[in-house]
This record gives C-alpha cells, structure tokens and sequence, in this order.
C-alpha cells in the first residue's frame, strides 16, 4: 500500500456526547498517499470520527474524546498542542459550502494572511492564485477575485471552500460530505479534484454515496453503531467484503 | 440471505436468476434429447433440437439485457454484483453447451446415412447422461449459492474425461480394423468431443458459481491440474 508510515494513527478513539457513545474504540490509519473513505448509515458515527482528526469536537459542548490520535507521531489532544495550528495542518471541508460573505480573493487569503503565510502582497496573490488553480477553480473566477465568493454556484463555492482550505498549506483535507449540497457536474468536478489533490495531501472523506466512496477511494472504512466494522482496500470492500454488515449495508440490505 | 430494502432490487435478481435456471433446464434437455435421437436414429427429434435451440439464444439475449439494466439503474456491489456477472458469463456458457446439443443433433442423420451403426453409439448414452448431470448439478448450485457443490462438479469432470479417453480409443480401434466405419466413426468422436465440452463448460459454470457466492476463485482451492 503505502510506502511512508501513516499521516494518521488513530488508537482506541471513543467519544461520548454526554452519557452517550458515539465511538466505541475505533482505531484506524489514515495513509498519506490515500483518500480513505468513511461510510456508514445516519448516526453511525463517520462524520464524529473525521471531527476527532483536527479537534473539531471540541467546540461541541458536552462531547469528550478519549483515546490516541497522532498526526505524524504528534499527540494532537496533548495539552501542547495549538488547536488553531492543527486545524490549519489538517484542513476541513463542510457538507454546504460555507464561503465567507467576502470576495473570492479574500476567502482565500484569509486564512495564509491570518497565519501569517505570506510576507508580502505578491506573495499573498501566489497563494491565492496557487490554491485557486489546485482548487480547479482559477479560469472560472480569475477575471472577478473581487466579486463575492456567495454568488458562485454552489460547486464553485465548493471549491472555493477546497481552495481555502488549500491555502493555509494543510497536510491533510477532511471532507464531511462534500459532494451531498451537488448536482453531478459539480460532483464530478469535486470527485476529479479529489483525484489531483491525493498524494499532495492526506485525504479524509465521509459520504452516504457508496458510488462516490467507490470512485474517489482507495481506502474505505464502514462504521456501524459508533464502531469501525471493516477497514481495507476500497475494490475488496465493495467486491468482496468479509463482514455480514459491511455486505448489507453495500447491497442496500441494511435494515 | 437479507432482502433489500428496496424491493424491486430482489425481483430483479430472481428474475435473472430465473432465466438462468430456464436456459440450464433447456440446455440439459437438448442434451438429452441429442442422444435420444442419436440412439434411435430418429431424425424427427434430431431436427427438432435443432429447432429449439433458438429458444436457448432468445433467453440468453434476455439475461444480458437484464444484467446491463440491473448494473444501469441498481449500481449492484458486493455479492449482488459478482451475481449479476456470473450470471452473464453463465448464460453465454450455457448457450454454448445448447450449440454442443445441436451440433449432436446435426450429426444424427449423417450418422445414419453411413450405414450399419457401430457398437460404441451405445455406450455413448452414458456419456451424455453424465456430461447433462455435470450440467444439472452445476445449476443446482447456482440455484443454491453453494460453492462447496460447484467444487464437486469441477472434480467430477474428470471422471467425463476418463470416458472420454476409453472412447476414444475404442472408437480409433474401430477405424484401425475396418476402415468402412471411418466416416461413422470421425461423426462419433465429435459426439463424445462435444460430450466432454459440455463437462467443460458445466465445469466454467460451476467455477463462476463459486465466484459468485466466495468473491474467489475456484482454482485457489482445486488441487492443480498435473
């Protein structure tokens, strides 16, 4: 599979939102030259898991993580670490694309200037050029970067999102559904990024769409009930899984 | 096994397995009904399964249009999937297995126009009861889904080979000492070769019935062929 150790280890990972458990002792790798793929019914605990990888369950009130989550060997709940650095190495995109009520430039140079990426204007206007190409988004909005980024259609702002998320220099994008607010155009366009953007970045991606987990995938995880039911190869999963409950839910037998 | 969620999903499946079952009944029938005619000499029946085989052709053409539209519009996986193209490749393997019966069939009358029939044309019977068996249970397991029947089908194909091989010489024996039996006789190996194809493709049906209800293949758990 992988030549380099894992971008991710997650080890014994369980979650409560107060008395009740949403993750029930997963542990997983998350390769660096893979897009791995969480799927799972409604509830099952996928979109929980991807919010564990850069801390955004810590903004959820009551919900409390237990267990070992190491990105590059690092502790990211250790108390050393800066939450805010972490969520710009390990970048996030939303289910409904979320530009800020600002133009399509400063979507994109907010998060480098804020993190002080950049030095100068010019090279502030590389990264927001550089992230809005990887984006697949620069031809369409090069000549108006002043207009604001609500008025794209919705892929667009998709990709305005990914581009975003680009432009801080993340090691690793998590995608919560990025493709479920899409038409298939659209869709398609985000899957194709998807494909150009793996080896660059680790990539994480929870969707209800077996197809796309299929296309875009190499890993596929399946959760059930707050637990890792399998995790293996994308084509052996949806060949030939080894789990009863992976194989219904697949085939549409999950009752 | 569950069913699915969406219904009509499972109406599909069984209405490709349905045609399956179909096609093998009728191609088990042809083969019957060759030797039937071969036995006898009866050129009637002869011609009519010949006649029939259309009916195997129309019903494979049914499963492919049946599989494109499952793998179109339920994007089937897993299991459902590795069904769908088992079914497809058994379906043009059972095609062939018709096209072996009415290759037989072809053979009646030309036998029969080359005289006195030989003492082998009866032992030849045997052999297709045992090439349509090999059939019969090949599609007893994909009725079942059960991989460990097909095994047995695969190693039972030795056994047709065995009886091909002792009719074979028989058959070059006859020619050896009365060479007026040549042309009867070179009808007659193609019928015994067609018998031992039909266990062949009994066999492939059988490997993909494994397939289908393992996602592996069979020739991982046959001993290899020396």
């Amino acid at each position: 599979m992988s030549n380099h150790p894992p971008k991710i280890t997650a080890t014994h990972v369980n979650v409560w939102y107060g008395a009740k458990k949403a993750i029930d002792d997963v542990s997983i790798d998350i390769d660096q030259d893979s897009v791995t793929a969480l799927i799972g019914p409604s509830g099952c605990g996928k979109s929980t898991f991807l919010r564990t990888l850069n801390r955004m369950n810590d903004t959820v009130a009551n919900a409390r993580v237990q267990g070992d989550i190491r990105l590059d060997g690092e502790d990211i709940y250790s108390p050393d670490m800066d939450v805010v650095q972490l969520r710009a190495r390990v970048g996030m995109v939303f289910q409904k694309p979320n530009p800020f009520p600002k133009s399509i430039y400063e979507n994109v140079a907010y998060g480098p200037r804020i993190h002080g990426l950049a030095s100068s204007r010019s090279e502030l206007e590389g990264i927001v050029q550089t992230s809005l190409k990887r984006a697949g988004l620069w031809e369409e909005v090069k000549d108006r970067l002043s207009d604001s980024g609500t008025a794209l259609s919705g892929g667009q702002q998709q990709r305005l999102c990914i581009a975003r998320a680009i432009a801080v220099d993340p090691e690793v994008i998590l995608m919560d559904e990025p493709c479920s607010a899409l038409d298939p155009i659209a869709t398609a366009k985000i899957e194709e990024l998807i494909h150009a953007l793996k080896g660059r970045y680790a990539i994480a991606i929870v969707t209800h769409n077996m197809q796309q987990a299929a296309r875009v995938s190499q890993r596929t995880a399946f959760f059930h009930l707050g637990q890792l039911v399998e995790y293996g190869a994308t084509t052996e999963i949806f060949t030939n899984p080894r789990e009863e409950r992976t194989r219904d839910y697949i085939t549409g037998r999950y009752g | 096994m569950n069913e699915h969620t969406v219904k009509a999903f499972d109406a599909d499946i069984g209405e490709l397995r349905g045609l399956i079952s179909q096609m093998g009944g009728l191609a088990e029938e042809q083969i019957g009904k060759a030797m039937l005619a071969l036995q006898r000499g009866d050129r009637a029946l002869a011609t009519q399964v010949r006649a029939e085989d259309k009916a195997i052709d129309a019903i494979e053409a049914e499963v492919e249009r049946l599989a494109v539209r499952i793998i179109a519009l339920r994007a089937p996986l897993a299991n459902d999937l590795r069904e769908v193209v088992a079914a497809l490749k058994i379906a043009s393997v059972l095609e062939r297995i018709g096209d072996y019966a009415k290759n037989i069939a072809k053979r009646v009358p030309l036998i029969d126009d080359t005289g006195d029939r030989i003492e082998p044309i009866s032992v030849l019977p045997a052999m297709g009861r045992m090439a349509s068996e090999m059939v019969h249970d090949a599609l007893d397991a994909f009725a079942a889904r059960d991989s460990d029947a097909a095994v047995r089908v695969c190693e039972s194909d030795t056994a047709l080979d065995d009886f091909y091989d002792s009719i074979f010489r028989t058959l070059v024996t006859f020619m050896v000492e009365n060479p007026r039996t040549i042309s009867q006789v070179a009808h007659l190996l193609f019928v015994a070769k067609n018998l031992e194809r039909i266990g062949d493709h009994a066999g492939n049906v059988a490997e993909m019935v494994y397939f289908a209800a393992t996602g592996t293949q069979i020739a991982d758990r046959l001993p290899a062929k020396s």
